[in-house]
């Protein structure tokens, strides 16, 4: 007994201590970063290795694309870019990312990519007042925090959710439509904001939920064959939307398949299969340069194959967009976190690649357009922004 | 919840339990025979599977199909998927026995070290998978180790005949029929061989087997070689009807199989088959009613009133009651 209460008192001393310095180094950090050096450090913070990496991946190279053209000019600050590794998963994601506030001293950061970790990580960005810019959390909750350091330069899914809906009421000539979702924060959000939009406009919502990382889908199947829906919406990420693409269609479920941001990519046409897919809505608040584009997407397009040799991809401009905010910060002399946010604040618009980018005092962008892709011969097509297409 | 709901979902419903539970019994019958054998649960055998699915993708890429298959062309395909997979995972599962299990036992470990032993080659199989093998073995160094590897299509989704308003397609009867065809051959052989007369002495009593002329560490190595191969040929039909595969498919499959054990009554053959597709039907049925997400909850909830009733799971526990 006398020795577990030992082992206690040491347990609460160590994560005292590991607390206590927590709190120090967070506290140094917004006046000792940049101080007087010829670099700024900007770190990328996201899922670069695990299951959703397809989504988070092409934003890294969007940053990277846009720092390394800056850094080729020579200007008197440079830009230095820093990967945070975080697998999407919000408990890494709050270790790496007081790493990246208390040693590396960053003076700014893009991403976290997904909702939960921004929820979790966050407020220790806001504590160590180190200004943020997610290129793809798009939970509204995200935005009631009071945060000041944070911003992002997407929609959220308040707007999603609806905005992809509504297309689809107008497009389909929909009566009746089933929602599906796994328990996610994000797909929760997205299927239930559409949920809410379908049955505002008289359409009749059936739902179901599925467990995420579930490979078999029959028990949902059958309750979509039942409810003969002439739509099918799903909330969640490609992992589960394209099996579940695949064992719809297999069963002869021919009602049109749409979702939002988390499928909107190849990993979602392939875990489907080409014929599955072929025709599926797939929504995002996000730009991603393919298909038929002119003018300055296809300049930007040009430039992402010839550096990284493949077809750009979701969140690629976005990710472009928030590292030219940092670097216009940097070439109007604001080096260090407070300033850099003062900056975001104040600056005019920018006329970014995927949208032209005011911040609303919450941190939300003020354009708040949706875009609806579509996948076609087993590639990602897009179609045009949601109020427009036909 | 309308009652035609109910009618028009029973039907489909019980086809796809089926086939799932099919595949959730071809796994527990890994885990209820080392268990049987040794008083062990091998966690690893999840990554085992995992390995069979791998082994059929990589035969199927090997083969390039330009279409799907049908008669005597996909039986011959099936075969031998079904062949190299089986050869695969048992290897795999004999190579695991080896490295993790067999130098534990000589000195006499504890069971719990065993088990730890047994969580290390899990989690050491799957970032093998995620690192290296998916990455350079399958060709996808920008993807990463860790998206889903997707297949081709082995077989059509013809609709064979149709039960009330249940259809079955020819993918789901190949995997219930497979599935018990390897089930009838492993009873046969466990309860009418000569080495499978090894098998359940030693599950009976080790010390008294020894006296008898087995050989322990033989049987031990033949009850992995078993297992992993049912495991293997779970990889082949789980691919075949899924299509897909990623590092962590043995993860949440494993759980449900080794249910289907100690629902069935684990060490038990009989049990892994009827633990299996009971578990299928449950869950499928209860999603009717409470919907998908419950599934899982629906899936414990019966398991944990079973064995508050029969704590050694329906059929009873050890590997020679099989044949009762």
């Amino acid at each position: 007994m006398s020795r577990k209460r030992t082992l206690a008192a040491a347990a609460v001393l160590l994560t005292g201590g590991l607390v206590l310095s927590a709190c120090g180094g967070g506290g140094t950090t917004g006046s000792e970063a940049a101080g007087g050096a010829n670099t700024v450090k900007i770190g990328f913070a996201g899922d670069l290795t695990g299951k959703n990496s397809g989504i988070v991946i092409p934003g890294r190279n969007g940053a990277r694309l846009a720092i390394d053209e800056y850094d080729a000019t020579n200007p008197p600050v440079k830009v230095e870019l820093t990967e945070y590794d975080t697998q999407g998963d919000a408990s890494q994601a709050v270790p790496v990312l007081t790493k990246a506030v208390t040693e590396d001293k960053i003076a700014g950061l893009i991403g976290p990519a997904f909702s939960g970790e921004s929820k979790a990580a966050d407020p220790i960005l806001e504590q160590a007042k180190v200004p943020n810019i997610s290129q793809s959390a798009t939970n509204p909750g995200l935005a009631t925090h009071g945060w000041k350091y944070w911003h992002r330069i997407v929609a959220n899914d308040n707007d999603q959710g609806p905005a992809v809906a509504d297309y689809l009421i107008r497009t389909r000539n929909a009566k009746t439509a089933f929602v599906i979702n796994d328990d996610q924060e994000y797909s929760v959000g997205i299927a239930d904001a559409a949920a809410k939009e379908f049955a505002a406009k008289g359409v009749q919502v059936s739902r179901d939920k599925v467990v995420k990382g579930a490979s078999d889908f029959s028990s949902t199947v059958t309750k979509v064959k039942a409810a003969k829906p002439d739509l099918i919406f799903y909330g969640g990420y490609a992992a589960e939307s394209g099996p579940l693409t695949k064992q719809l269609r297999d069963s002869g479920v021919t009602a049109t398949f749409a979702s939002g941001d988390g499928s909107t990519d190849q990993t979602y046409i392939d875990a489907a299969g080409a014929s599955a897919a072929e025709g599926a809505i797939l929504s995002c608040p996000c730009v991603i340069p393919i298909g038929a584009q002119t003018g300055r997407l296809k300049e930007l397009a040009d430039k992402y194959k010839a550096k990284f040799g493949s077809d750009p991809e979701i969140y690629f401009s976005e990710g472009y967009d928030a590292a030219t905010l940092f670097i216009n910060a940097v070439k109007a002399g604001n080096t260090t976190p407070e300033k850099i946010n003062d900056y975001l604040a104040s600056a005019p618009p920018l006329d970014g690649y995927s949208k032209t980018i005011k911040f609303k005092p919450n941190g939300e962008v003020e354009a708040t357009d949706v875009f609806i892709y579509t996948s076609k011969a087993g590639k990602l097509a897009y179609l045009g922004k949601s109020t427009d297409v036909k | 919840m309308v009652w035609n709901d109910v009618v028009a979902q029973f039907g489909p419903s019980t086809i796809g339990g089926l086939a799932f539970g099919s595949i959730y019994a071809l796994i527990a019958l890994g885990y209820t025979m080392v268990y049987g054998v040794l008083r062990l649960i091998n966690f690893a055998h999840s990554e085992i599977f995992m390995i069979g699915t791998f082994a059929a993708l990589f035969v199927l890429n090997l083969v390039d199909l330009s279409a799907p298959l049908s008669g005597l062309a996909l039986v011959g395909m099936l075969l031998l998927l079904i062949v190299v997979a089986m050869a695969v995972s048992g290897g795999a599962a004999v190579l695991l026995e080896q490295v993790a299990y067999r130098p534990l036992r000589r000195h006499g470990a504890s069971r719990l070290a065993a088990l730890i032993s047994a969580i290390g080659a899990s989690i050491f199989l799957q970032e093998l998978f995620a690192l290296i093998v998916i990455p350079d073995v399958f060709h996808r160094p920008q993807q990463g180790g860790r998206l889903p590897v997707p297949g081709p299509r082995l077989v059509n989704r013809d609709v064979l005949f149709s039960i009330g308003n249940a259809n079955v397609r020819t993918d789901q009867l190949i995997v219930i029929v497979a599935a018990l065809i390897m089930m009838v051959l492993l009873n046969q052989l466990v309860n009418r061989s000569r080495i499978g007369r090894g098998i359940r002495a030693t599950a009976q009593d080790p010390e008294a087997a020894v006296l008898m002329g087995v050989s322990i560490d033989g049987i031990v190595r033949l009850t992995f070689l078993l297992g992993g191969a049912m495991a293997g040929v779970a990889g082949v039909l789980y691919l075949m009807e899924f299509e897909v595969t990623n590092y962590f498919v043995g993860f949440a499959l494993g759980i449900k199989a080794f249910t289907s054990a100690v629902l069935g009554g684990i060490g038990n053959l009989r049990g892994a088959l009827l633990g299996g597709i009971l578990l299928g039907l449950i869950e499928n049925w209860g999603a009717i009613f409470f919907g998908s997400q419950w599934k899982d909850v629906i899936a414990f909830i019966v398991l944990v009133v079973v064995l508050l009733f029969r704590p050694t799971g329906i059929l009873g526990e050890s590997l020679q009651k099989a044949r009762a």
